[in-house]
């Protein structure tokens, strides 16, 4: 059986493929609407922080012997209590000033985490070993699928609808949504607004951070990782509407898919067919797939 | 008596301004030398830095100065973007007054600054950009392509493989000039010698993920994959065949392979893979001299590019010299009519195409067990000469060499 010339198997492990991609946009998009959604700041240094994620754990690993579980933990802790800092020290002042402000501090504090991992390691990259438990790879019939690969989408998706369930479903996640509706009203009773607001940056790119470390063994880790998707990334929280949890992840996944299918039949396309998704969303739902007008 | 004297001091004045003339032959009375090259994206590495740090090395061995005209130079990031390149260089010629431009990596950067020098009049070397358009259909009187070329890499490494017999081709090609360029090259390379070219496709430069080309690759059940890509998406391109099994089936042939990229990667991954360079650290010790220099600046070994680097700036600012002016006509014509002799090339040629022409090696990457002290990566297989690297005057577009 054939789908526009392509055979079924082919076209499946492609969709395959498309999803563990869709995955990273997924889980790095998510991030980033969590914080637009909460904070109301666009997050640029969200790739310079998965790019960080990855860096730490290829460390740990280099320089003091820890393993890739280890990593998976202590990186995103790591990049957390860094965007803890970040907030506590800058992002907080700006608030309540244009969001641009916000886009050009992380957008700076994105230029110097990357210059300075440029300036010491290159742009070559490291290499970061699969972990043994997952090395090889399953014959999946039509496709010989690398274990890794499928651990990335059951983590990332594990890690996503937990967020989202946090978020949408339970007491803490209300706090969080009403906060961000009337910060005052909540603060009139007894809850602690802005410290909520500083876990939610931490807890963001610590996200960030994750996606890094799971990316680290399938791509050489470079200084330049980051920025070579978070373009990718904004324009899936665009077409998944900013600010929203679900929309983020189910577009994240989607665009993976049609970018997959894209690399088979119009290969040079594939780094631009998200950008034409997003002229036509934008043209047809200005606030987004799943975002809400107002 | 009064007449004579006059006449005296007018034919001095007229000496003097005679040779004033003769000394006013460096323009703007300094020689200065531009570097535009990828100074923070995925090429950064094989040039970048380190090869602004070789050309400073060329400027201080040639005394900082000639005939006490001093030597400048600056240097820029074109990030990859070719209109950034354009008109970095038209600035520099115009307002800054450079007298010689040296193109680093990314030929469509390389082919825009090309056009810029030609009607600027001014010398170009172009070390880093593979395209062999640089001397086909786009040479100009003005542009000197130095260190390698698509040529030679698909004479190197494409000539060698299929001749092992491997006959059978699928290519991963960057989509832009040098990656189309490498492709058309090798892909005549082993038609010509009966091997059959299976497809090939083309990915964005800095793709994020190369998985999805790679099993279109497999499926073609071509026996060789020859990568037409360089830097940070080699070193992906590999990682990822590694991993999805594909280099069990296919044999992976790297097309353009830098020391960088299999220092990156490491030998264990990269083990067995030939490639082409025009030249490596640890050939003789005129190249172990240099490379020793090198590595106490930068600590890491040097690339054929930043070795390239330090060459052309040193032989352009010899041929200035023996000229006597930067004028860019004079000393073109200087350097083509000098041999070059260094730690870089032996005999080295710069042809009216603008084509230096030197010899190239095949290598082979080391087992890890064969590897005895750091940066000891490659075992030379071939050695190329130099008429049979490049394209001839037969198969010559370039109209200056007709």
């Amino acid at each position: 059986m054939e789908i526009f010339g392509v055979p079924l198997p082919a076209m499946m492990s492609q969709l395959l493929l498309g999803l563990v991609n869709g995955s990273f946009y997924a889980m790095l998009s998510l991030g980033l609407a969590v914080i637009f959604g909460l904070l109301n700041v666009i997050n640029f240094s969200h790739g310079a922080l998965y790019m960080m994620g990855a860096f730490l754990a290829w460390m740990g690993m280099a320089y003091f012997g820890l393993n890739y579980w280890v990593m998976l933990v202590l990186s995103p802790f790591i990049v957390g209590v860094l965007g803890i800092i970040i907030e506590k020290t800058m992002l907080r002042w700006l608030y309540k000033l244009d969001h641009l402000y916000g886009l050009l501090l992380t957008f700076g504090i994105t230029l110097l985490i990357e210059g300075v991992f440029r300036s010491f390691y290159g742009v070559s990259g490291q290499p970061v070993d699969t972990p043994e438990l997952l090395q090889g790879a399953t014959d999946l019939g039509f496709m010989v699928m690398p274990n890794y690969r499928g651990w990335v989408v059951v983590a990332s998706l594990l890690v996503c609808l937990v967020t989202w369930f946090v978020i949408e479903k339970t007491k803490l996640g209300s706090y969080l949504r009403a906060g961000t509706e009337n910060p005052k009203l909540v603060e009139a009773f007894g809850i602690n607004v802005p410290l909520m607001v500083t876990l939610t940056y931490g807890f963001g790119v610590a996200l960030a951070a994750f996606a890094g470390v799971l990316a680290a063994p399938i791509i050489q880790v470079t200084p330049l990782m980051g920025s070579n998707l978070i373009i990718v990334v904004f324009a899936v929280v665009v077409i998944g509407g900013m600010g929203s949890i679900m929309g983020s992840i189910l577009t994240g996944l989607g665009l993976g898919v049609i970018e997959g299918l894209t690399k088979v039949f119009y290969p040079e396309f594939s780094s631009t067919v998200v950008f034409l998704v997003m002229v036509i969303v934008l043209l047809l739902r200005p606030a987004g797939l799943f975002g809400k007008e107002k | 008596m009064k007449r004579t004297a006059i006449a005296t001091t007018a034919a001095a004045i007229c000496a003097m301004g005679f040779s004033f003339a003769a000394q006013a032959q460096i323009s703007g009375d300094t020689i200065k030398i531009g570097f535009i090259t990828d100074m923070s994206g995925l090429y950064s590495d094989i040039d970048g830095q380190g090869g602004a740090e070789a050309i400073r090395m060329a400027i201080a061995d040639a005394g900082g100065n000639i005939n006490g005209k001093k030597i400048e130079f600056i240097q820029a990031d074109h990030q990859n973007k070719a209109d950034i390149a354009a008109s970095k260089a038209r600035e520099w010629f115009d307002q800054q007054g450079v007298d010689m431009l040296i193109g680093g990596t990314n030929s469509g950067a390389n082919l825009a600054m090309a056009k810029v020098a030609a009607e600027k009049k001014k010398v170009f070397i172009s070390i880093g950009a593979g395209s062999s358009r640089l001397t086909n259909e786009e040479c100009t009187p003005y542009t000197v392509h130095y260190a390698y070329d698509t040529v030679a890499l698909a004479r190197g490494t494409g000539g060698a493989i299929v001749k092992q017999g491997g006959k059978s081709w699928y290519f991963m090609t960057a989509d832009y000039a040098f990656g189309q360029s490498l492709e058309k090259d090798t892909a005549e390379v082993v038609t010509k010698n009966g091997g059959k070219v299976l497809g090939s496709v083309k990915h964005p430069l800095s793709a994020s993920d190369f998985s999805s080309f790679l099993l279109q690759a497999q499926s073609s059940g071509a026996q060789i994959l020859g990568l037409a890509n360089a830097g940070g998406d080699a070193i992906n391109s590999i990682k990822a065949a590694n991993e999805f099994g594909i280099t069990k089936k296919m044999k992976l042939a790297g097309l353009l392979i830098f020391i960088n990229d299999v220092h990156s990667l490491g030998l264990k991954t990269t083990e067995g893979m030939y490639l082409t360079d025009g030249w490596y650290w640890d050939m003789n010790d005129a190249t172990r001299a240099w490379s020793k220099r090198y590595f106490a600046k930068m600590k890491k070994e040097p690339s054929m590019l930043q070795a390239g680097d330090y060459s052309a700036a040193t032989n352009y600012l010899a041929a200035v010299k023996a000229a006597g002016t930067d004028d860019s006509d004079k000393v073109i014509a200087k350097m083509k009519a000098t041999p070059i002799n260094d730690m870089f090339a032996k005999g080295g040629v710069i042809r009216p195409d603008g084509r230096m022409v030197h010899d190239m090696y095949l290598m082979e990457v080391k087992k890890p067990g064969e590897s005895k002290y750091p940066w000891d990566y490659y075992k030379v297989v071939a050695t190329i000469p130099g008429d049979q690297a490049y394209a001839t005057k037969a198969e010559t577009k370039c109209a200056l060499w007709k």
